[in-house]
Parts: C-alpha cells; sequence; structure tokens
C-alpha cells in the first residue's frame, strides 16, 4: 500500500462523489436554465437519428450491466443459481452487445460533431473535455474486457473492483482490493470517476431529469399566474444575449480584403 | 362546470394588407436573441402558399395535434407517453432548422471598413449558424405575394386535397393573408407532450407557456403543436413560444402585434369555457362537428347561473364584466362570424379568424357587376367554389358551409351599409337573409369596420394588488423613525423626500415616470416645478396652468 494508492483509491473517489453530490445540488439550485440536454437535433437529424439510439440504448444497457456488477454481492446471484460461469457468459455477451451499440453510437455522434459545421460550432469546451472522459471510459473499458474477458483468461471483477467499490459505499475504504487489479481496469475506473467529478458541470446533468413522471401526469397542466416580487423586473440570465455571428475564425481570402478576424469575440458561455 | 377564462385573439383577415409589420415587432420585442433567429412568434402567410415551417399543415408528415381512436378517445398523433419516452433520443417528428430556414446577416462593417478599391464594397450574407457565406435559397416567407409559388404552390398541403384543375385556376383567382401566433388553444398538443411538464395554461387568462427553468430540451412540444407555434431555441437548449405578451396583457395593454397592426385587424377579448367540457368536446366523431363542439365549450358571461360558478371560481367582477363586453364573444358567439384555425386538429385553438371576402369580391369586380349588391355577393359565394374549399380547408375543416355563413354575413354587411351610406333607406330583408337584425348588423359593422382602439381590445389589468404591496415594501428599513422612512409618498424625512430609498420597479411607477396613463398619485406642490427628475416623457406637472375643460380633449 503505497501513499498513492490512498489517493487514487480513497481520496480521489471521495472526491469525484463530494464534488458529485454538491455540484448536482448547487447546479439545481441556481443554474435551472442551464440545466438542459442541450440538444442539437435542430441542427442536423440525419446521421443523430442513427448515433443517438444507439448511443444511449447502449449506455442504459452499460449501466444496468454495472449495477448488476458493481452492486449485487456474489453470493446473492449465486443463491439465485447464477454461478461464476453463467455470469461471466452473460456479462461478456450481453456486455458486448451493450459495447457495440454504444461505441458505434459514439463513434457516429462524434463524426457528426466534428465535421456538421453547425454542430461543431455550437460544441462549448466542457462538452469537449466531457467526451475525452466519456470516450476514455467506454475506450479503456472496452479494451480490459476484450484483453481479459473476451480473449483472456476471465477476470473475476467482482471479486476486486465490486468489494472496494461498495466498500467506499460503506464509509470502510479497502484500497489494497484495487492494487492488484489490471491496468486497465485501473484505468477505466479512473477515468470513470474523472466523469463523475465532471459530471454536474457538464451536460451529462440530463441523465437526472430524465422524465418518468410523465407516464403518470395528466396531460394540460393549469398553472397559476406567477406572483414573484419585482413585476417581471428579471434579471439577465445565461444564454439570453442578443443574436451575433457564431464563433469562427474567418481565414481571409485571395478574393476577399484583409480585415480583423471576428474569432472569439461574441460567445459568451 | 368549471368556469375558466381565455384571453382569445381574432383576426379580421379582410383587412390584412400582410405588411409583416406584426411579424417585426415582435421580432424585436420576443426573439432578437441568438438561437431563436429563424423564429418568428408571430407570422405572416400568404395563402395559398407552403407556409411557415415548410409544409407545416401536413400532418400526415408531422404527426402535430391529436387524433380520436377507435375508442373514441384522444391521443396525440405522434404516439403515448411510452412512444415519447422511447423516442426521446432522437424525435422522429421534429422539424430541423432548414424545414423553418438557416437565419442569417449581412458582413454589414465590409460597407464602412474595407479599404479603398476600384468595387463598392458589398454585404455578403452570412450565415447565424456557421458563420460562413451562404446561398440564400429559402426562408420563412419565400413564397410571400405568391412569389416563385408556381414552383411551390403545389406542396401547399390544403392545395393538395383539391384537384390539378383547381390548383391552376386557384392561383389565378386570388390569395390572401394568414397572420399566425401561438393558438393558446384549450387543449394544447405541446403542453400534453412536454416530457417535464414544463410547459402550462395559466389558470387566470389561459395563455400557454413555457417554465424556461422546467425545461429540459427533449423538444416533444415543437413537434406535438401542429400550428408548429413552439420553437427550440438552439443556443439555449429550450423551448421558446409566443406568449401573448403576457406582460403587457397584465396590465390591460394590447400585444405588442395587436398594437403595431397597421389594418387594425386584431381584437383581443376574454372568452368564458367550461373547462370539464374541453376534452369530451374536442373528442366528437366527425371533424365537421368540432367547430361547433369548440363553440359548445363556450359560457355565455350573461348567464346569472355562469357569472355565479365564476364568481365561485374566484373570479372578479371586472372580468365578468370584460368578458362581457368582449369582442371575441361577439364575434364568435353572436354574430358567428369568426372561425377557427384548423379545429381538425382538435387542439381546440383560441385565435380565431374571420374569413376573408376580398377574393369573392375581387372576382366579382372584374365582372362589370355590381360588387356591393349582396344578390350578386351572395351568389358569388354560392358559385366560387374554389376559393370557398380552400377557406374551408384551413377554417373548418373542409366543412363549406360555416365559411359560406360567415362571408355571406360579411356580404350583407357590406351591401346593407351601403345604403345607409348613401343615405338610401336601409333595406332590412338583406339582414334578415343571414339571420340578422339590422340593429346586429349595425353593431357589427362598428365593430369591425370603425373598429375603435377600446372596442378592439377589451383586456381586464390581472389582479395584481398583493403582489404589488409586497413590492413596495420593499425596504425594511422604511419604518417610524428609521433611516428609510424617506421613502417614496412621505413629504418629510431626515433626507429630503426625493433621494430617499429607490422606487420599486412597478407598474404604477413605471406609468408614471413614462407619463403614460396610470393614475396620478402624488399631487404637485403647487407653484412648484420640479425639473431634475424629467425623463422627457410627459409635460411636468405644474409647467403649465390646467386646461380650463378636461372633458374636451377626452
Amino acid at each position: 500500500m503505497t501513499p498513492l494508492d490512498y489517493l487514487l483509491w480513497v481520496a480521489f473517489p471521495y472526491i469525484a462523489a463530494a464534488t458529485f453530490v454538491v455540484g448536482h445540488i448547487l447546479r439545481y439550485r441556481f443554474d435551472q436554465f442551464g440545466w438542459t440536454s442541450r440538444s442539437s437535433q435542430t441542427y442536423e437529424n440525419r446521421l443523430l437519428r442513427w448515433g443517438s439510439p444507439m448511443f444511449h440504448y447502449g449506455m442504459l444497457m452499460v449501466i444496468g450491466g454495472h449495477v448488476v456488477g458493481l452492486f449485487i454481492p456474489k453470493p446473492w446471484l449465486e443463491f439465485f443459481g447464477v454461478t461464476e460461469h453463467i455470469y461471466h457468459l452473460g456479462a461478456t455477451s450481453l456486455g458486448s452487445i451493450a459495447a457495440v451499440l454504444t461505441i458505434a453510437g459514439l463513434v457516429i455522434l462524434i463524426i457528426r460533431r466534428r465535421l456538421v459545421t453547425r454542430v461543431h460550432l455550437a460544441t462549448t469546451v466542457m462538452d469537449k473535455v466531457m467526451y475525452i472522459f466519456l470516450g476514455g471510459t467506454i475506450l479503456f473499458g472496452t479494451i480490459a474486457t476484450v484483453l481479459h474477458q473476451v480473449f483472456g483468461a476471465g477476470y473475476d471483477y467482482r471479486g476486486s473492483i465490486s468489494p472496494w467499490i461498495r466498500s467506499l459505499w460503506g464509509f470502510q475504504p479497502q484500497p489494497e482490493l484495487m492494487s492488484d487489479v489490471p491496468f486497465f481496469f485501473q484505468l477505466h475506473v479512473l477515468t470513470a470517476t474523472a466523469l463523475f467529478l465532471l459530471w454536474p458541470f457538464t451536460r451529462l446533468v440530463h441523465v437526472f431529469s430524465a422524465p418518468i413522471g410523465y407516464i403518470w401526469r395528466p396531460y394540460v397542466i393549469y398553472r397559476s399566474r406567477d406572483t414573484h416580487k419585482g413585476s417581471g423586473a428579471r434579471t439577465v440570465k445565461r444564454g439570453w444575449e442578443k443574436a451575433e455571428l457564431p464563433d469562427v475564425r474567418v481565414s481571409p481570402r485571395a478574393d476577399e480584403p484583409a480585415r480583423p478576424s471576428r474569432s472569439r469575440t461574441n460567445i459568451r458561455r | 362546470m368549471r368556469v375558466m377564462a381565455q384571453m382569445s385573439m381574432i383576426m379580421n383577415l379582410d383587412k390584412c394588407i400582410g405588411c409583416h409589420t406584426c411579424s417585426v415587432t415582435c421580432k424585436q420585442v420576443w426573439t432578437n436573441r441568438t438561437g431563436v433567429e429563424y423564429a418568428w412568434f408571430n407570422n405572416v402567410e400568404t395563402k395559398p402558399g407552403v407556409g411557415y415551417p415548410r409544409q407545416y399543415e401536413d400532418q400526415e408528415k408531422w404527426k402535430g395535434g391529436w387524433v380520436r381512436n377507435k375508442r373514441g378517445r384522444l391521443k396525440l398523433r405522434a404516439g403515448g407517453r411510452l412512444s415519447k419516452l422511447l423516442h426521446i433520443f432522437d424525435n422522429p417528428d421534429l422539424p430541423v432548422i432548414d424545414d423553418y430556414y438557416e437565419p442569417w446577416t449581412y458582413d454589414y462593417d465590409m460597407l464602412t471598413t474595407a479599404p479603398a478599391g476600384t468595387q463598392s464594397p458589398v454585404a455578403r450574407p452570412k450565415s447565424l449558424l456557421t458563420g460562413k457565406n451562404m446561398d440564400i435559397k429559402w426562408s420563412g416567407n419565400w413564397d410571400d405575394n405568391l412569389g416563385g409559388s408556381q414552383e411551390t404552390a403545389a406542396d401547399d398541403p390544403i392545395l393538395a386535397t383539391m384537384s390539378e384543375h383547381v390548383k391552376m385556376e386557384f392561383e389565378n383567382t386570388f390569395m390572401f393573408y394568414l397572420p399566425r401566433i401561438c393558438e393558446h388553444c384549450l387543449n394544447p398538443a405541446c403542453v400534453a407532450a412536454c416530457p417535464s411538464g414544463a410547459m402550462y395554461k395559466r389558470e387566470e387568462d389561459g395563455i400557454v407557456l413555457v417554465d424556461e427553468d422546467g425545461c429540459r430540451g427533449w423538444r416533444m412540444c415543437v413537434s406535438a403543436c401542429p400550428y408548429k407555434k413552439v420553437y427550440f431555441n438552439h443556443k439555449t437548449g429550450k423551448a421558446e413560444k409566443c406568449t401573448l405578451c403576457y406582460p403587457l396583457i397584465e396590465q390591460g395593454k394590447p400585444t405588442i402585434c395587436s398594437e403595431t397592426c397597421v389594418g387594425r385587424l386584431r381584437y383581443l377579448g376574454l372568452m368564458l369555457y367550461d373547462a370539464d367540457a374541453v376534452l369530451a368536446q374536442a373528442s366528437v366523431e366527425n371533424e365537421h362537428d368540432l367547430l361547433d363542439a369548440q363553440r359548445a365549450c363556450f359560457l355565455d358571461p350573461f348567464d346569472p347561473e355562469v357569472i355565479a360558478a365564476a364568481k365561485a371560481e374566484g373570479m372578479e367582477d371586472d372580468w365578468i364584466l370584460a368578458a362581457q363586453n368582449s369582442p371575441i364573444y361577439k364575434m364568435i358567439s353572436e354574430y358567428k362570424i369568426a372561425l377557427p384555425l384548423h379545429p381538425e386538429y382538435r387542439t381546440m385553438p383560441m385565435v380565431w379568424y374571420i374569413p376573408p371576402l376580398s377574393p369573392v369580391v375581387d372576382v366579382v369586380s372584374t365582372t362589370q357587376a355590381d360588387s356591393e349588391d349582396a344578390r350578386t355577393l351572395f351568389a358569388a359565394i354560392d358559385r366560387l367554389r374554389i376559393p370557398v374549399e380552400y377557406l374551408a380547408g384551413l377554417f373548418s375543416a373542409g366543412d363549406v358551409r360555416p365559411v359560406e355563413a360567415s362571408l355571406k354575413k360579411l356580404a350583407a354587411m357590406r351591401s346593407y351599409m351601403r345604403d345607409i351610406n348613401l343615405g338610401k333607406p336601409a333595406d332590412e330583408r338583406i339582414p334578415r337573409a343571414v339571420g340578422m337584425t339590422g340593429e346586429t348588423m349595425e353593431a357589427m359593422y362598428r365593430l369591425l369596420a370603425i373598429a375603435k382602439y377600446e372596442d378592439r381590445y377589451v383586456i381586464p389589468k390581472a389582479h395584481v394588488e398583493t403582489a404589488r404591496e409586497l413590492d413596495e415594501l420593499a425596504c425594511s428599513l422604511d419604518t417610524d423613525g428609521g433611516p428609510g422612512m424617506g421613502g417614496p409618498g412621505q413629504n418629510a424625512g431626515p433626507f429630503g423626500q426625493e433621494p430617499g430609498m429607490p422606487l420599486a420597479g412597478t407598474v404604477s411607477n413605471y406609468n408614471e415616470m413614462t407619463g403614460r396613463g396610470g393614475e396620478k398619485t402624488k399631487p404637485t406642490t403647487p407653484g412648484r416645478v420640479n425639473l431634475l427628475n424629467w425623463t422627457g416623457g410627459a409635460v411636468p406637472q405644474g409647467m403649465f396652468p390646467p386646461k380650463k375643460s378636461p372633458e374636451a380633449t377626452a
């Protein structure tokens, strides 16, 4: 056990978790207006029509798989007759389907984001950072699975990573469980932790507004007139600026006289 | 019976000259921001035409509004709740921005900053989405005045239901303008489709609004609205729509589009309706019955039972009075000349239209016949199937009878009032032929043709007494002997009167400062004029001696 182990497998996860919780509360409290999926469907729909459902449904499967693998202790599943072998087969096959969907979807979405100018220009710095960590997490997770589960002997993460995560939840951290975990699994866990740290500051917050309540609520909603103070003298909020040219670097062309670049002049985030 | 009030609008299409002033002023007020450059809460379409966004009326394509299922119940055309959630990652019915148009600006600074050269500098169009040079190939109003409609008119979803022969002839016969805003429906599909529950209908006046804080950008409202009057702000990722200028309506003032309407064709007023009846009436089987079904939801504001029920719901007397004086009630329920736009969408729209008689009049006047003679006009309405059928496609789900009835009343009014204006004896047979009396016809004439401001807009103020009281108690130090006690309305204080605490931003203060009506609450000191606080608006009080007869100027 080195100090690095404590840093990576105790301090870092707790910092990420605290930031995740506090960040979400603060953002929910103070930035309702910025809390949105920031859909880019109105810019482009031919690629999104394929990429977005593939990615999102794949991701939902991935999340489900992780919940089963990480939070349900091995003996519980064995009690229901799910042996290590059955679990391994199930996790690897279903996981592969999920991975193919997710990765194919993500590739389509990233290509779209880069190549469709409208979408590219609407991409914020935070989006790009988020993409790196999200893509990295998925990439390392896939590499680890392919190396160890598909072509390797099979690594039983339910004996190391899963109890480590549960030990964090129980506030009895056992970093020693993580020290011998294969490198790509470690990398996967670290990028995922970093993603949770960034989560409340990205568009990923939309995950927590999944509108499940829509199933039960009445169709037409009536609400009384807002009577909050100030009679409409609302302060200007994020995003309500005047129409201006988007943030682009205009390259001077031969047939155009040179003029000052308009880059970085008008986008405020 | 649950009595609710609905602030509604009627537009008299005969008077619309297609000047787009309503659209421009609305844009200046509401959508001159990044993200909604392409959005026109108010737009004016030339009919026949494809509309904005392109072909929005084709619900086979866009899946807006409601449909009645086999069991006689209403469901959203695009699918039920579960289907909406399953399609949340990619809304299959969402118009992309090109279905509206790619917004652009011009490179105006080139005109002033270009170096001296042999050619004049030009301002090239630049896309507001990419900043690149673009070729303008479409816009929100590309077929204005039927421009280029030989290319596009075939795409008009209503013309498509008529035969090819009709299309050709139709183009040569007439056109008219259709200004459109949000319909503020009684059974709004956008509200029903919002997964977050961020859209709502206001209890007090029925205005349909988006809670910008609650909106999560799922975009279901945009596709669910059959009129395509909810817009997605691509910058903020939130839905935005026409608010019926509620900050003005609450002060008893008309919307921007109405106030600035050059033709004075817009009317605003209340309709009382039974909210419990809406769903059943919107579910009637035959589409042709939807107009009468919606009329059946409306309540008579003079009926003592309705008044009692409205009061039981907490409606104030001035609102009931406003509902009784409402021009909307007169035109929908008394004269029955106004019709809803596309009742077949089953959303129960509340912006209604008086169909234009001018296409008929235009045809008659080209035939040398007297275009103000009642019998000639009646015959023309009966004979001119094409415009009447087209209007029926817009205003009565294809049933020509209500359109004919409305047009005949307009024709009768035209003819009856001509006799009166020429000093001839009024021919009482004319109003009787359309089921009216000479008296109601003259009243209708005053409302439609004279159209005085106070008759067009009967808007009760919102009841904000309690809220305003709270506002003006803003300073907690404004107590007897406290440091803030030199506040507004007090004559003495340690720091004098004017430089005391700032006024709260209330409607009455605003009116006072800008000199735009409002009650004069502060008496002037005789013989003293204070020009220091004069904002240049109204004439300062006390500057001139009071007018001798104030009634004469009223």
